[in-house]
């Protein structure tokens, strides 16, 4: 039982709703400082960790979405990778069938991506979030799978050849401006009150349900916008590596975002944003292994780590704790007043 | 339960691992960024030459990379044995892709901007390639695909080259022989709607053989790592054609065999280079034989080269070459022939000899490349007897 | 005509081949309530097992039915120690985690075992030796019936008459339903639950084995991937019939298997792979415990 008694106490330092918009200058603050680096990581940064960056970005994007839906609400999604294509083809039509590269195209482009996934993830919510249980996880899988099968039947976009010449429209400012824009939304969503109706559902359906909660719409509720933010990903994805191709997003691709949202802790922001930056340096780092061996172990590396991980420490690295919460005491205070009071 | 500090102990512990992982990254990123475009080749002019190779080690495809990694292994050192290029040895860095069209794009990178590669030798699969082609155009670095066949690969720029056919040449061969040699005006396809290799090969031939006055009396698909095709066997069955053009891969194809037999259908099948492994005889045992496909070269070829080839590959592998390995082989040696022939090992010098490259006398046949930067050769088609694949004609481009 | 009975051969026979990997899915599923993921690749060890002992032996030299039982004791045995210590080592710690931990854990085994499988056995396709070759085909017209398949058919339904009589009528089979009932009570009760999952696991491991080399020998082509989708669509059929009824997860697998063939052969085959999972959304929409499944009440 001392599972279900820690995340509880956890329930109460997700206080109460944030008096308005007190803390949006820090996000405004970010969005600034990622255009103002963008000029010099674009120019300065070597091609080869600039890419490496680009894709930590984009990783942190879809691992915080999902962290909404595995972490905050207790479900378990593996077809994250499939809302994160439907937003990547539907942003790289548009741009390549309009020939639109303005800033304005872009955004409108990668938004009708992300409008996408989230109606995908509407129709696939709807029916499988009413089902307790781990159903959700193989629908979800099947999803990915359906997807990957219908794309393949699309001769507008390529089918199994894929899709060509997708014009580069990805910058850092763009990857990060997304970053920023995803996590200040997830930590608005986790910190109101539809977030704790989120969270009530994690601990315990029934006793939400009784509360008043209205479980499958605060499920579908997490289910979509996270899809949203995937589909934006994968907007951001297409126009990065300028190809798409149906492959790309098979269940190894959900499942590296599984366990980006394991290692940093169900439940964490901050803690799926640190996962995903590591494990994208990480699988790059590995690089050397595999140069003097001769032999890919990382994937076996992977899957031994996230068994690993959930027989030791099955909350993930942060468990449902955020980055703030390790601060001395004094930085805390600074930052985040009130949460420095209520751990005292 | 944990007592608070031991348990913020063991979480700051936690926090300290993490960064400790992301701190070579950290570091590594303060280098100065190397001017890529000026090409890092002339900045060692001693030691080894590097070559980049991207492919897919492991995931789905990985029994293809392999393949194909062994080929342009053996050649590398074969042509070190005897004595390397411009006296200095070949040094093969290859990296894995997982079958991923963006890991392939970081892969050619890091290869490019980090280990300071001269060419890039790569993918297996066009999908890779597509994924490929624009860094190593943009860093221009010349890049040489084994087996990449369709045909905008090639298009990406004017530093991206090929050594094998290109779909609607290998289409049109199997088109033309079956019109022209068999003699027969009606044929099926099953494709690997999977695999783009597959459904390209797919659409030229029915391109192609339509044109010359044949009919496809159905086109049915089956998906990459399928076992059971008899559903769409059965259905084809119902239009007797008098083949089946099957361009999938080896790994498949065997079995698709054996259930047209065993479904009582008597027409030969027909395929394409995807075909070329001892695994297709060996899977589809009697069943495949009388079958049909269209390949780089045939290993009856009593020319040195290949006999060499196919000696020296059994004594390192075990195994008898398939066609990836020998396509692998083939771009290796391509590559070193051309910086050979380059007057210095600047990366434009080595792409001009390479799009100068004419009747290079490879294991897949004479090469020439093209103003599309494509390998003009002729293709053989072959007929499976036994576990041996006959010769039957030669199709000129 | 010939052509619907062929197609109707074909998916009996096909639906045959999900039947023998769901009877061990449904057994974990039922007892454990645990989607046991590494189950296709238990399947996959278990062809793999299966092919280094008939090479070992040369067993593809002589066929004969013997070899065939050799071989198929063989791969259970090994699919059963495997099963046993995927269960004592990966999911047994987890037993009083929440859900969520214990379904990544299986995903994590089982990607462990696809690519520890492809670095071990190599990623190309291995032939499967042909141990047993029973007499030519069947032959009506233009029908045939393969009697491999018939075979396969035929094993698959007394596998499930045999869990049946595992089940209802030995203790084992007693106390997997308890545990399966109440785990907490069943344990209170005196009945050995960790002992009991330990079996259960075996049992259901050694199907998977013996799946394994029969579709070895029925599609001669294994590799280490292969037991990906056959898992799904054996978890799909599970669903289907009704999750833990060994009969429900027979009678799922074959009207998946006809359902795919009928697809493949009448519309279009390049929406196979999707068909499994749209049933299972409509299975889960319309009638969520399946078609033979028993409704529970959840109670607080």
């Amino acid at each position: 039982m001392t599972q279900k008694n820690e995340p509880l106490k956890n329930l109460s330092t997700h206080r109460e709703p944030r008096s308005g918009l007190r803390t949006l200058w820090v996000w405004l603050a970010s969005l600034a400082l990622v255009w103002a680096l963008d000029f010099w990581v674009t120019d300065q940064l070597d091609a080869y960790f600039f890419t490496i960056l680009m894709y930590a970005g984009i990783n942190i994007t879809l691992a915080v979405s999902l962290n909404l839906v595995n972490g905050f609400t207790g479900q378990f999604s593996m077809g994250h990778a499939g809302f994160m294509s439907v937003g990547g083809y539907v942003a790289a039509y548009l741009s390549t069938r309009y020939q639109a590269e303005t800033p304005l195209a872009f955004v409108t482009a990668l938004v009708s991506g992300g409008l996408a996934a989230a109606g995908a993830g509407y129709i696939v919510g709807l029916p499988s979030l009413r089902l307790k249980g781990d159903y959700l996880a193989i629908v979800t899988l099947g999803f990915g799978e359906i997807i990957r099968v219908v794309l393949l039947n699309i001769d507008a976009v390529g089918g199994a050849r894929g899709m060509t010449n997708i014009p580069p429209l990805t910058t850092f400012g763009w990857v990060y401006s997304v970053v920023v824009v995803t996590v200040f939304s997830a930590w608005r969503l986790v910190n109101s009150s539809h977030g704790r109706a989120l969270l009530s559902v994690r601990e315990d359906e029934i006793a939400a349900e009784a509360m008043g909660v209205n479980i499958t719409r605060a499920k579908l509720r997490a289910f979509v916008i996270a899809a949203f933010f995937a589909g934006i990903a994968g907007g951001l994805f297409g126009h990065y590596l300028r190809y798409l191709n149906p492959a790309t997003f098979d269940f190894n691709r959900s499942f590296e975002i599984i366990i980006m949202v394991v290692l940093g802790g169900m439940g964490s922001i901050t803690g799926s944003v640190v996962a995903a930056l590591f494990l994208s340096g990480i699988r790059e780092a590995l690089r050397p292994l595999q140069e003097i061996t001769k032999i890919d172990f990382r994937m076996v590396i992977y899957s031994l780590m996230l068994i690993i991980l959930m027989l030791t420490r099955p909350n993930g690295l942060f468990g449902t704790r955020e980055l703030s919460e390790f601060l001395p005491a004094w930085l805390r205070d600074r930052l985040d007043p009130k949460a420095s009071r209520k751990s005292t | 339960m944990h007592s608070p500090v031991a348990f913020k102990f063991t979480n700051s512990l936690l926090i300290a691992t993490l960064f400790l992982g992301l701190s070579p990254i950290g570091c590594k990123k303060k280098q100065v960024p190397q001017d890529t475009a000026s090409g890092s080749a002339q900045t060692t002019s001693v030691g080894p030459i590097k070559i980049g190779e991207v492919g897919s080690m492991t995931g789905s495809e990985a029994t293809f990379g392999t393949s194909t990694h062994n080929g342009i292994d053996l050649a590398i050192r074969q042509i070190n044995a005897a004595g390397g290029v411009h006296g200095r040895m070949l040094e093969l860095i290859s990296l894995d892709d997982q079958g991923k069209p963006e890991e392939a794009a970081t892969a050619v990178t890091k290869l490019i901007t980090q280990n300071g590669v001269t060419a890039i030798l790569g993918e297996v699969a066009s999908s890779r390639s597509l994924a490929m082609a624009p860094i190593a155009q943009t860093h221009k670095v010349p890049m040489i695909t084994p087996s990449s066949t369709n045909p905008k690969v090639t298009e990406q720029g004017d530093f991206i080259f090929r050594v094998c056919f290109i779909d609607p040449f290998q289409g049109t061969v199997m088109a033309k022989f079956a019109l022209e040699t068999l003699k027969i005006k009606k044929v099926a396809i099953l494709r690997d709607i999977k695999n783009d290799y597959s459904v390209g090969l797919a659409n030229y031939f029915a391109e192609t053989f339509k044109k010359g006055g044949g009919e496809i009396v159905m086109d049915q698909s089956y998906g990459a790592g399928d076992i059971d095709f008899k559903s769409q066997l059965t259905s084809i069955r119902t239009k007797t054609p008098e083949a089946i053009f099957v361009p999938g891969y080896y790994t498949e194809v065997g079995l698709i065999a054996r259930q047209a037999r065993e479904l009582g259908i008597k027409a030969p099948l027909m395929g394409g280079d995807g075909w070329d492994s001892p695994k297709l005889a060996e899977i589809g045992g009697k069943a495949i034989e009388g079958s049909y496909f269209s390949n780089h070269y045939s290993s009856e070829d009593q020319s040195p080269e290949i006999q060499t080839f196919i000696g020296k590959f059994k004594e390192a592998y075990g195994v008898v070459p398939d066609g990836l390995s020998a396509m692998g082989y083939d771009a290796a040696r391509v590559l070193a022939d051309a910086m050979t022939r380059a007057p210095s090992l600047d990366p434009q010098a080595i792409r001009d000899a390479i799009a100068a490259t004419k009747d290079f006398a490879g294991v897949t046949g004479k090469i020439t490349i093209d103003s599309n930067r494509n390998a003009v050769k002729a293709a053989v088609v072959l007929k499976v007897v036994g576990t041996q694949y006959k010769y039957q004609t030669t199709i000129q481009p | 005509m010939i052509e619907l009975i062929q197609h109707l051969v074909n998916g009996l026979s096909l639906g045959a081949i999900y039947a023998l990997i769901a009877l061990g899915y449904t057994m974990v599923f039922g007892v454990l309530q645990l989607i046991n993921f590494a189950h296709g690749d238990v399947y996959m060890l278990g062809a793999f097992i299966g092919l280094y002992v008939s090479r070992h032996f040369a067993l593809g030299d002589h066929p004969s039915l013997g070899n065939l039982i050799g071989v198929l004791v063989c791969a259970m045995i090994g699919c059963a120690i495997v099963g046993f210590l995927i269960e004592r080592m990966a999911y047994r710690p987890l037993r009083k985690s929440s859900r969520i931990n214990v379904l990544i854990t299986a995903v994590g085994v089982s990607l462990f075992l696809e690519f520890s499988g492809q670095l071990l056995f190599g990623s190309d396709p291995k032939f499967f030796p042909q141990i047993y070759k029973p007499e030519g085909d069947w032959t009506l017209g233009a029908l045939v019936i393969n009697p491999l398949q018939v075979m396969v058919l035929g094993i698959s339904l007394t596998l499930m008459a045999l869990l049946q009589f595992v089940i209802f009528k030995t203790r084992l089979g007693r106390a997997m339903r308890a545990v399966s009932f109440n785990h907490d009570l069943a344990s209170l009760m005196g009945i050995p639950t960790d002992r009991v999952i330990s079996y259960t696991f075996m049992l259901g491991s050694a199907l998977a084995g013996a799946a394994g080399v029969l579709v070895g020998l029925t599609y001669p082509k294994i590799e280490p991937l292969m037991g990906v989708m056959p898992g799904l669509k054996a978890f799909v059929a599970a669903v289907l019939g009704g999750v833990g009824n060994v009969v429900g997860a027979v009678v799922g697998a074959i009207t998946l298997g006809l359902a795919e063939e009928f697809l493949v052969g009448y519309w279009s085959p390049n929406y196979r792979d999707a068909l499994a999972f749209a049933i299972l959304i409509l299975i889960l929409l319309f009638k969520p415990t399946g078609l033979f499944g028993a409704k529970r009440t959840e109670k607080v």
